[in-house]
């Protein structure tokens, strides 16, 4: 049979970022691929580098906007521990309840998508609506949908108060009995059963030699969980287990999402019921002492990883992120080989992917003069300035 | 003079009552039933009644651009073509009484090769376009053609063999006379639901223009006049579908008076039209490969088997 | 057990009840009290330290001097984040997030608002 290149991305209806998959196919099965990635790199590390500890929270929150929270804590904990700053139990209660929230919302936002990438449109409308119960939570609680706000250095910007937290309450009432039922009907809907059923598999060995991480590998059936394995804040004051599944395959990974939402409903009770009451931050100065800090963080999609080095000054040296996805890119291309290519959306769907939130840095260097310049924000700036104003986009107005 | 009239008659029913027109009309009052209807069951409010319209008048405003690589001509003829064979086709089906406007025995077969028009068309569109992934979207098409067609024809030629001819207005003059029969034909009917999803390319059976795997299947080079030509025609097949299904599972015609009749027959189009929406509703898309083994495995022997009890039954009244 | 149609008897009592969705400009969308939409500026309470424009991770806002003890502050609308951290610094509580949210405009000069 002749063989086939199809490209899937950068541009494509079944992804929701710009990524490339380049798929061999022969007839409907495909043969090889490969992935590129490089589609989106926005300059966060650099641009952080010329901000402020503070103004980077706000920057760095804003590398993903469904695990906003997860980079945001993941940051704040660094520059926490530069500072030596000791976090007051009620801020770390209250950032715990967040974090849950918004694995709430992801994973409700991811199981929409792999209702959408599977043509099931319905399951997307219904777990979209349901999310939006969580997301009228979270707006309520830190005044915005996505992109919180919660965090800031030493601590939490608002409190919670007893009201709010009953109409947590209510609204978790509300979710755990939607999740049984997408527990016991969608799961249990043939077509949907056939679509994610051995479809994408990744061994356990395969997991672990490929660095997967998150629900993809706990599918897998590894136990292996940041909130477990390196407890920060009060993950080890609350009494949870570790959603995990034999499948390995998609459906698997649909059962580990749909499994973390009830524990996250779980935990989130303990967090209302044993709140302590005091002070919701404290002060750290402006200039972080000289040093460097690395701090993970269990995001709805896995691993999250952030480093920072500073010299003393209120900017920081360096900031180093690894964003769950980036984990889970390579495991991709070893789980769509030999699958169909209709099946293709759905095993990249199924790693919950956040292509943006992955690309990092790039070094230009001229292959011909040796030139290795690194770009300052000023420059990158003047660059796309001008890059747009040669193309005629330049609307006459300040960037 | 006579002779004029009934020619004046004949081109009046072909373009307007019960032909070309109506047919327009209906597929669009029915496009909007199936989305409404989608909508309701995914509890969001679905577009206004003008929708339908509103799309058509979109695109047939919208610039119209052919690939260079193309085939220009066979690219701007096709979707005439399909939709010539659908409102072709649409001329045999009974609309206000159980008398088509052109009947004859044998006009079920016809209709049916007919409507196989489209789906070829489909396959050619999408090998003309020279695009990539209107080459997948037309292969795939072609593929389930092979997969969706002889349940679907099997489906209704179980009822046809229990009445006896293999005209439609034939088919539903029988069953007016026995309606407890039609009962007997209850798995065909399913059947004839199950593939004519396929038919339609509508989920679960959409690989072809499953947008999340092939872009716009067949449609992707499509743009303007042309893709509102298919969209029409696409309406359109949905009518005449549902309407042959109506007319040969559902023998409740009222002769004489053509407004009630009128009335009853959109009334079973729409029921038949919120099977597929419903359908569309509830499941996610079939794989390829489970698509052609579900038509093969399940729905054929079913038809089968529904072919043979017609004939038992046949044999002992 | 898996079936066809699980989902079924579900979508008919969802076609009946009343609709999730709502025509969003022509019904009004409600946020939180404590939203932080659009910002709002008090000039007497403001005392010129401008720690506002420090923090401020995205210089969306400036403050400037137009007599004496006299301030006002200038919001680039098309840049804020509404991160909300200005009101936080502002020690005089001279800034407040409002509820405002509807702030689409086809003419960016326009977002450059004194307030």
């Amino acid at each position: 049979m002749s063989k086939m290149i199809v490209p899937l991305g950068p541009q494509h209806p079944a992804l929701e970022e710009p990524e490339s998959f380049t798929l061999m196919l022969e007839g409907e099965r495909v043969a090889a691929a490969t992935v590129a990635l490089g589609y989106n790199h926005r300059g966060m590390e650099k641009a952080a580098e010329s901000r402020t500890y503070v103004q980077n929270i706000y920057l760095l929150e804003r590398i993903c906007g469904i695990c906003s929270h997860s980079h945001s804590t993941c940051y704040v904990q660094t520059v926490e521990a530069l500072a030596g700053a000791e976090v007051p139990k009620r801020a770390q209660y209250i950032r715990a309840l967040i974090g849950e929230l918004e694995r709430i919302h992801s994973h409700l936002l991811w199981l929409g998508i792999a209702g959408h990438e599977i043509g099931f449109m319905t399951l997307f409308m219904y777990a979209w609506k349901d999310r939006e119960i969580v997301m009228d939570i979270l707006e309520m609680l830190t005044g915005n949908r996505i992109n919180y706000g919660m965090n800031m250095l030493g601590g939490v910007r608002r409190d919670i108060t007893p009201e709010q937290g009953q109409k947590v309450l209510e609204a978790l009432d509300a979710l755990e009995e939607r999740t049984e039922y997408y527990k016991n009907v969608i799961l249990q809907e043939q077509t949907v059963a056939i679509r994610t059923l051995g479809v994408g598999r990744l061994s356990r060995e395969d997991g672990l030699r490929l660095g997967a991480t998150g629900p993809v590998l706990r599918a897998a059936g590894v136990v292996k969980d940041i909130r477990k394995d390196d407890p920060t804040e009060v993950y080890n004051e609350l009494d949870f287990k570790v959603a995990t599944d034999e499948h390995a395959d998609v459906y698997g990974r649909t059962v580990v999402r749909v499994t973390e939402l009830m524990e996250s409903y779980h935990m989130i009770r303990q967090i209302l019921r044993q709140i302590p009451d005091g002070p919701l931050s404290v002060k750290v100065p402006n200039r972080i002492p000289a040093g460097e800090a690395a701090a993970r963080y269990e995001a709805p999609r896995g691993e999250d990883f952030h480093y920072t080095r500073s010299n003393g000054t209120d900017k920081p040296e360096r900031v180093k992120v690894r964003a769950p996805t980036l984990a889970n890119l390579a495991a991709i291309t070893h789980m769509i080989d030999g699958g169909f290519l209709a099946d293709v959306p759905i095993v990249i769907a199924a790693i919950d992917p956040c292509f943006s939130c992955t690309d990092r840095m790039v070094r230009v260097k001229d292959a011909s003069s040796g030139r290795d310049d690194v770009w300052n924000w000023d420059k990158l700036r003047q660059y796309s300035i001008e890059w747009h104003k040669k193309r005629g986009q330049d609307l006459g107005y300040r960037i | 003079m006579a002779n004029l009239m009934s020619v004046g008659t004949a081109i009046f029913n072909i373009l307007v009552y019960p032909g070309f027109l109506f047919l327009g009309v209906l597929s669009l009052v029915y496009e909007y039933a199936d989305r409404i209807i989608y909508a309701r069951l995914q509890n969001r409010v679905g577009p206004p009644w003008y929708q339908p319209v509103a799309d058509l008048i979109k695109l047939l405003t919208k610039e119209t651009v052919i690939p260079s690589e193309a085939n220009n001509r066979l690219f701007r003829s096709i979707p005439t073509f399909a939709f010539a064979a659908t409102a072709a086709s649409f001329l045999y089906i009974p609309v206000w009484n159980n008398r088509s406007l052109l009947p004859f025995d044998g006009d079920l077969i016809v209709v049916m090769y007919f409507l196989t028009i489209p789906t070829l068309t489909f396959f050619l569109a999408g090998w003309y376009s020279s695009s990539l992934f209107a080459e997948i979207g037309g292969i795939r098409a072609m593929m389930q053609l092979f997969a969706y067609e002889v349940p679907f024809y099997m489906s209704l030629l179980g009822p046809a063999a229990l009445a006896g001819t293999w005209s439609i207005s034939g088919v539903s003059q029988f069953y007016r006379e026995h309606p407890l029969l039609i009962l007997i034909n209850i798995p065909s009917l399913a059947v004839a639901i199950f593939s004519a999803q396929g038919k339609l390319e509508r989920v679960p059976f959409d690989a072809p223009d499953a947008e999340t795997e092939v872009v716009g299947g067949t449609f992707t080079e499509y743009s303007g006049r042309f893709l509102a030509m298919f969209r029409m025609m696409l309406g359109a097949e949905m009518v005449v579908v549902a309407a042959l299904i109506a007319a040969v599972f559902s023998p409740f015609f009222i002769g004489g008076n053509a407004a009630l009749g009128l009335f009853l027959f959109l009334i079973k189009v729409l029921a038949v039209v919120f099977l597929l929406a419903l359908m569309r509703a509830a499941l996610a898309r079939f794989r390829l490969d489970q698509m052609v083994s579900f038509c093969w495995k399940v729905l054929t022997p079913v038809s089968l088997a529904q072919i043979l009890l017609d004939l038992i039954i046949k044999g002992a009244l | 057990m898996t079936s066809l149609g699980k989902m079924v008897p579900y979508l008919f009592k969802m076609m009946m009840k009343k609709t999730d969705t709502v025509l969003y400009p022509s019904v009004e969308a409600k946020v939180p009290d404590k939203f932080r939409g659009s910002l709002k500026f008090c000039p007497e309470k403001c005392v010129g330290c401008k720690l506002c424009e420090r923090v401020c991770p995205a210089d969306a806002i400036v403050i400037e001097k137009i007599a004496d003890k006299q301030y006002k502050a200038i919001v680039r609308m098309d840049k804020c984040i509404f991160c909300g951290q200005c009101v936080d610094t502002c020690n005089k509580d001279a800034l407040e997030n409002t509820a405002f949210f509807e702030l689409a405009s086809g003419d960016k000069a326009s977002l450059e608002v004194e307030i």
